[in-house]
């Protein structure tokens, strides 16, 4: 099925394309085309995605030991999210149902540390530069070198921020990167007292400054309801997985998911099912696959997933200053969802003030530094792994045989399931700004504002130096090349 | 106590020369030399900053589609680009954050870029690059003792 600026309805051959390739500041490679008449009004919109090409190849075949530690080079940004959805995939195969609670909490720091960094390089990295000097103020200095010199302090405080989150992966995962602690079954590791104490000394400052951040953004909305409100707005469904009791999980529990007015969709749904209850819709024109609820089809099954779904699916956030920022937003979304793109930042923001609470809380807990590392029950031949990433639900699915070798993988990443999200924010963005107008390189940002507030991490394109330009070329309908705009 | 010299570099290991950054840190490393410290990751990121602080002088390595081979090593200066991406931070990038977060001079350092041609995941590192990498290691040796 196609929805609206999808596909264009004239003859392809009397307009004029123009390619965001690949899209600056978001992880991997990315695409935007859009097509336009002789009086640059939009017929078409679509964001391409090199997607993990080959990754379910690269680990079949391979011992599902490997798994845990293989799968963190499929992303350099996330590698502690695909570390754990495998390794909760993982316990099942080796029947390990429950995993003992120095396991579970030294995975759930782990996982907490991951959310703090990766949120704070998102906001004060990715975005804070076009939220603070504006979506088309000069582009050389729309970076995070530009917030350095004009805002050192916010700059300082992100840049620890994700180092202190950091340094809880170091310790939990055992390395810096390409750490080992979760393995099937359980953790080979747990924290000594030492090493808590050395972690809760800091903690606080972590909570203090993530309250700081909710307050930056909280105020970028009030300030300015016309744009945040509005710029790339559009309803959906939305996604996520919640703890049993409806409280916020990030880590473990049963998926959850709302329609555009809040109405509760499915819940307790336990995600072993997940392979009945969505279906990936594959499009010509994408390398990435496009989800949907299997039982709504794809017209309207399809759904939100990441922060802004995650903090208004939840009934309650379990740790009180995230609890209270949860609590305004509500009211300041007066009791419907709220569907602003740029609300992804508002609430991104309110996890990561929750990351840094349940850090302390879990720092505080003697059970992280327990002996009872492994669990272990009947061997099974499948087993899937579900874990609230940064960027939204990510699912891992292995099926492994007698001789110990993963036999068949299938990985949804937090990217695919927001991959209909991001191109109707896009349509919408496009339709709003660029219709009818002269375009500029301010308002094709505007389009990359879009996509950066789903934070999609595309990655694993190779980061070799030289790898990464920003190309905007201007085609006309013959193909000829107009103009050409390239940044390295 | 810091170690004066920090040899950081980058790269993922299983995206074919794209392992020449970690590879050629690990070379290093194995030399067990004295006041030298060697940091590797996925990828060059801002906090990457604060690692510079307190050294004498600083070797970024990383694979290059680019670079004259069998290698390019050059001193980089603190510099603004419009290059900014979570994935491509650049190191003079790098440096001009450490300048703005610090107040002071960055410490002196130098890129060196080694040629690489093939990055599909899940390949070994090729004839070719593994040769660059050995040439590297070559000039490693002499950059260590060069005069600031």
């Amino acid at each position: 099925m196609s929805f609206e600026l999808e596909t264009a309805t004239v003859a392809s051959e009397n307009l004029r394309r123009v390619a965001i390739d690949p899209v600056s500041r978001v992880e991997g490679h990315g695409k935007v085309t859009i097509l336009l008449d002789e009086h640059n009004r939009v017929h078409q919109v679509r964001l391409h995605i090199v997607e993990f090409r080959g990754f379910e190849r690269f680990i079949q075949g391979r011992p599902y030991w490997e798994v845990p530690v293989m799968v963190q080079r499929l992303c350099g940004i996330c590698p502690v999210s695909h570390h754990l959805a495998a390794s909760k995939a993982l316990d099942l195969i080796v029947g390990a149902t429950k995993v003992t609670p120095t396991a579970d909490k030294m995975r759930r720091l782990m996982h907490y540390g991951q959310i703090l960094q990766s949120h704070a390089l998102h906001f004060f990295h990715l975005s804070s530069p076009d939220l603070l000097f504006g979506f088309d103020s000069e582009v050389g200095r729309r970076n995070i070198v530009g917030v350095a010199e004009k805002y050192p302090e916010i700059a300082k405080k992100g840049i620890l921020l994700r180092k202190y989150g950091q340094e809880v992966i170091r310790l939990t995962a055992g390395k810096r990167v390409h750490g080992t602690g979760a393995v099937p079954g359980g953790v080979n590791r747990s924290l000594t007292a030492d090493e808590r104490k050395d972690l809760l000394k800091d903690v606080y400052q972590m909570i203090a400054w993530s309250r700081e951040a909710v307050q930056i953004i909280k105020e970028l909305h009030q300030q300015n309801p016309a744009l945040y409100d509005h710029f790339g707005t559009f309803r959906s469904n939305f996604m996520g997985m919640v703890a049993p009791d409806g409280s916020l999980d990030l880590y473990h529990g049963v998926l959850r998911a709302r329609d555009a007015d809040g109405r509760i969709l499915f819940d307790q749904v336990d995600y072993q099912t997940y392979d009945r209850l969505i279906t990936e819709e594959v499009k010509p024109w994408s390398y990435m696959k496009f989800p949907y609820f299997t039982s709504m089809g794809p017209e309207n099954g399809w759904y939100k997933v990441g922060p802004l779904a995650r903090v208004q699916n939840c009934d309650s956030i379990p740790t009180p200053f995230a609890e209270h920022e949860r609590r305004e937003l509500v009211a300041y979304a007066g009791g419907k969802p709220l569907h602003a793109t740029l609300a992804y930042h508002w609430t991104r923001m309110i996890e990561m003030l929750f990351a840094a609470e349940t850090i302390k809380e879990l720092l505080q807990d003697d059970d992280l530094s327990g002996t009872e590392l492994m669990t272990s029950g009947e061997r099974r031949r499948e087993g899937v792994g579900v874990i609230e990433a940064p960027r939204g639900t990510l699912f891992h699915h292995y099926q492994v045989g007698d001789d110990d070798l993963v036999t068949m993988a299938n990985l949804i990443v937090s990217t695919t399931n927001n991959n209909q999200a991001m191109n109707t924010a896009v349509r919408e963005v496009a339709k709003k700004y660029l219709d009818g107008r002269e375009i500029t390189e301010g308002l094709l940002n505007h389009i990359e504002v879009a996509i950066r507030a789903y934070d999609p991490c595309l990655s694993c394109a190779t980061h070799a130096l030289g790898k990464m330009p920003l190309e905007v070329a201007l085609v006309d309908a013959e193909g000829t090349e107009l103009d050409r705009k390239y940044k390295q | 106590m810091t170690a004066p010299v920090l040899v950081f570099g980058w790269g993922n290991p299983s995206r074919g020369d794209d392992a020449l950054g970690p590879l050629f840190v690990e070379a290093v490393e194995a030399m067990a030399l004295p006041g030298v410290e060697c940091l590797t990751d996925f990828q060059l990121q801002v906090e990457h900053a604060l690692d510079l602080k307190g050294r004498e002088r600083v070797l970024f390595v990383d694979a290059s589609a680019t670079a004259p081979a069998p290698y390019s090593i050059d001193r980089i200066e603190p510099a603004r680009d419009e290059s900014f991406t979570t994935h491509a931070v650049s190191p003079p990038a790098i440096l001009q954050v450490y300048r703005e977060i610090e107040g002071e001079p960055p410490p002196p350092c130098w890129l060196m870029a080694i040629r690489g041609a093939a990055w599909e995941l899940g390949t070994p590192l090729a004839a070719g690059a593994r040769q660059n990498l050995m040439a590297a290691l070559d000039g490693f040796r002499h950059w260590l003792h060069r005069p600031l």
